[in-house]
C-alpha cells in the first residue's frame, strides 16, 4: 500500500517500467500526434486554402492534389480536413464518455465495496443485470428515443450538438460496469485494512474514508480500465454513427464519415478506407497504452519477464 | 448443484421480466406510435378520429397498464403481428434466429480453433518474438471496427476480386448447399476476425497464470516432459476461466452479429432488430430485443454452471 510520501517513488518506478514498453510508448506518441492534428484542424484547413463545409458538386471524387491531399468526397469536400474534424469529435466523445463512465463506475463500486452486505448485494446484482444486456441492440433503442417524450426541452432537442450529448450519455450509462466491479472488489479488501480501521477509530466519516483513504489506492486500476475503455467507446461511437444513430451530420465523426461508404464502395473505395484506418489506429493505440500502463502500474504483471 | 441452478435460473427470470418492462417502456418513448402509422396513410382522418382510435386500441393508457395487457397476451402465446413483414412475430423471428445461430456457431468453432492454440503458443514463450507477433494480431482483432473490416472484405473479395458475393444468403433461383455456403464465407470471416483476438488474449492470460502455479513446478520436478506438463496438467486448468469467458462472450458475439448481418444483408436476428427499430415495427422490435436478452442470459447462466462444474473449489451457493 502506498502512502502520499511514497507515491513519487511508486510512480517513478511505474514510469521506468512504462518506458520499457515500446508499443505503449509508440502508441502514446501516435495518439499525441493525432490529437494535435485534430485540434489544429482549422489551421490545416486554412493552410490548404479549402473550406470543408462548402459543397462543390463540380469537384466530386477529385483525385489527390496539392489543395486536396486525399482528394474530395461525394459532395466535393476535402477528405483530409473532414477526417481531422471527425477526429476532434471521435476523440472528444471517447475521452469524455470514458471519464463519465469511470466516475459512475467508481461511485457505484466504492459504495458497494465500502458498505458491503445488502447494499453491495443490491448494487452488484444491478451491475450483473446491466452486463447481461445485449449491448448494441440496447444502444440502438436508446439512440432512437424521442428526447421530447423523455421530457427534455424542445430547444435542446433541436440544437445541433444534441447527438453529441446523447451518444456520450447513452454509452456512459451502459459502460460503467467494468470499473464498478474492479473498484468494488478492491474496496471490499481495503475496508478491512488497518489504516481504514485507524481512520474509523479517529472518527472519520464514511465519505472522508472513501475519498481520502480508499480512493487514492484504487487510482492505478481505474486509470488502466479507463484507458482501455476509451478504445471500446470510440468503437461503439463509430458503429452507431455508421448506422446513422450516433453523431448526426453536418458534424463529422469517423463513424458517420463511413455512413455513405457502403453505397459508394464501387465508385470510391478509398473513401471507405481512411476513416476506418484512423479508428483502427486510435483504438489499438489506446489498447496498447492501457496494456502498457497495466504492466507499469501492477508489479505482479511483471513476473516472468 | 440443483439449488445453485435454481437460484441462478430464478435470477435470470427476474432480470428478463425487468428487461421486458424496460424495453416496453423504452419503445413507447420512440418517435411516433401505432396510431400515427395508421393515420399517416389516410388524409381524411381528423384529430378526433385519431384520439378515438387511441382510446379504442388503448394507446392512451398509462405505460404500466399497456405493459400488463401485453404481458398477459404474450404469456398466452400472442406476441403480436409484425408491421414490416405482415406476419405473426414468431414466424418472422424463428427463421432469423436459425440463421444467426448458424452464423454464430461457425464463427465460434473457427475462432476457438484459431484463438486457443495461438494463446497457448504465446503463453509458452512469453515476451518472445512469437508472443509479440501473436499479441499484435490479437490486439489488431480487438481494435478493428468490425463494420469497417466488413466493408474492406467486400471491397477486396466482391469488388476487386469478384470471387464472393457481397451480401445475401443465396443466388436467386440457384439454390443448393454450395451456393449458400459461398454467401456465408465473408460474414463468418468478418465475425471470426473480430472475435478471435479476444479468445487468444484470454487463453494466453489463463495459461500464463496456470504455468506459474506450484503444481506445474512439481510436475516438472518429477520429470514430466514439456508436452505432458502443458497438455496434461496446465491446459485443463487453464481452460476453466476460458470456458467461462467464452460462454459470457456469447452475448457480445450476438451484439457483433448485428453489425455483420447489417453489412452483409444477412437475414438474422441482428438485422431483424435493427430493421424493426428503424422501421417502427414495435411488436417485432420488442420481442426480438427480449430474445436477444434471453440468449445473453442463457450464455451467462451456462458460464456460471460451467464454472461451478469444472472447478470443484467453487461452492454451489
Amino acid at each position: 500500500m502506498s502512502t502520499a510520501t511514497h507515491s513519487r517513488g511508486m510512480f517513478g518506478l511505474a514510469l521506468r517500467r512504462f518506458r520499457r514498453h515500446r508499443l505503449a510508448l509508440g502508441s502514446a506518441a501516435a495518439l499525441a500526434v493525432l490529437a494535435v492534428l485534430a485540434v489544429a484542424a482549422p489551421l490545416v484547413e486554412a493552410a490548404l486554402g479549402v473550406d470543408s463545409g462548402v459543397v462543390d458538386l463540380f469537384n466530386r471524387f477529385a483525385p489527390a492534389t496539392a489543395a486536396h491531399p486525399l482528394g474530395t468526397d461525394e459532395l466535393g469536400r476535402d477528405v483530409l480536413v473532414r477526417l481531422l474534424y471527425g477526429g476532434r469529435v471521435s476523440l472528444l466523445v471517447g475521452l469524455v464518455t470514458a471519464l463519465a463512465a469511470a466516475v459512475i463506475g467508481t461511485t457505484v463500486g466504492l459504495i458497494a465495496g465500502f458498505y458491503g452486505g445488502r447494499v453491495d448485494g443490491l448494487l452488484m446484482r444491478f451491475t450483473d443485470g446491466v452486463i447481461a444486456l445485449p449491448l448494441l441492440p440496447l444502444l440502438i433503442v436508446l439512440a432512437a428515443l424521442d428526447l421530447e417524450k423523455v421530457g427534455l426541452p424542445a430547444a435542446f432537442v433541436q440544437s445541433e450538438n444534441v447527438s453529441l450529448y446523447r451518444i456520450i450519455a447513452i454509452v456512459a450509462v451502459v459502460g460503467w460496469t467494468t470499473v464498478a466491479r474492479l473498484v468494488r472488489g478492491a474496496a471490499l479488501t481495503l475496508r478491512e485494512a488497518d489504516f481504514v480501521l485507524a481512520a474509523h477509530a479517529q472518527g472519520a466519516g464514511a465519505l472522508r474514508i472513501m475519498a481520502v483513504h480508499i480512493l487514492p489506492n484504487l487510482i492505478s486500476p481505474i486509470i488502466v480500465a479507463t484507458t482501455l475503455s476509451v478504445g471500446s467507446v470510440i468503437l461503439l461511437e463509430s458503429v452507431l454513427s455508421f448506422l446513422g444513430l450516433g453523431i448526426q451530420p453536418p458534424i463529422p465523426s469517423w463513424g458517420n464519415l463511413l455512413t455513405n461508404a457502403q453505397e459508394l464502395i464501387w465508385t470510391a473505395p478509398a473513401l471507405a478506407f481512411y476513416p476506418g484506418i484512423l479508428i483502427f489506429v486510435t483504438v489499438i493505440a489506446f489498447n496498447f497504452l492501457g496494456d502498457g500502463l497495466q504492466d507499469a502500474l501492477d508489479p505482479k504483471a511483471m513476473e516472468g519477464r | 448443484m440443483t439449488r445453485f441452478l435454481a437460484t441462478r435460473v430464478a435470477q435470470s427470470v427476474i432480470v428478463l421480466a425487468l428487461m421486458s418492462f424496460a424495453i416496453y417502456a423504452l419503445i413507447g418513448l420512440m418517435p411516433g406510435d401505432p396510431i400515427d402509422l395508421m393515420i399517416s396513410a389516410d388524409p381524411k382522418m381528423t384529430p378526433e378520429d385519431a384520439a378515438r382510435l387511441r382510446a379504442l386500441y388503448g394507446v392512451d393508457k398509462p405505460v404500466v397498464e399497456r405493459y400488463a395487457n401485453w404481458l398477459i397476451a404474450a404469456l398466452g402465446g400472442d406476441l403480436g403481428y409484425s408491421r414490416l413483414y405482415a406476419a405473426p412475430v414468431l414466424d418472422v423471428l424463428l427463421p432469423a434466429l436459425g440463421n444467426t445461430l448458424i452464423l454464430l456457431g461457425l464463427t465460434l468453432v473457427l475462432s476457438l480453433a484459431i484463438g486457443l492454440p495461438a494463446g497457448v503458443v504465446a503463453a509458452l514463450r512469453p515476451y518472445s518474438r512469437t508472443d509479440y507477433a501473436i499479441n499484435l494480431f490479437a490486439f489488431a482483432g480487438i481494435s478493428v471496427p468490425a463494420f469497417w473490416l466488413g466493408l474492406l472484405l467486400i471491397i477486396v473479395f466482391a469488388v476487386i476480386l469478384g470471387v464472393l458475393p457481397a451480401g445475401g444468403t443465396e443466388t436467386v433461383g440457384g439454390a443448393g448447399f454450395w451456393d449458400q455456403a459461398k454467401y456465408l464465407v465473408l460474414p463468418v470471416a468478418n465475425l471470426t476476425l473480430a472475435s478471435v483476438g479476444g479468445h487468444t488474449r484470454y487463453m494466453r492470460a489463463a495459461m500464463m497464470e496456470t504455468l506459474r502455479q506450484d503444481y506445474i513446478r512439481t510436475a516438472r520436478a518429477k520429470g514430466a516432459g514439456r508436452a505432458r506438463v502443458v497438455l496434461g496438467h496446465a491446459l485443463r486448468n487453464a481452460m476453466i476461466p476460458v470456458v467461462t469467458i467464452i460462454a459470457l462472450q456469447f452475448g457480445y458475439l450476438f451484439s457483433g452479429a448485428l453489425i455483420t448481418e447489417t453489412i452483409f444483408a444477412y437475414p438474422g436476428m441482428g438485422k431483424l432488430i435493427f430493421d424493426s427499430i428503424m422501421g417502427n415495427d414495435f411488436n417485432l422490435a420488442l420481442v426480438a430485443l427480449l430474445f436477444a436478452t434471453l440468449v445473453t442470459l442463457v450464455g451467462n447462466l451456462l458460464a456460471d454452471v460451467a464454472y461451478a462444474w469444472l472447478d470443484p473449489r467453487i461452492a454451489y451457493r
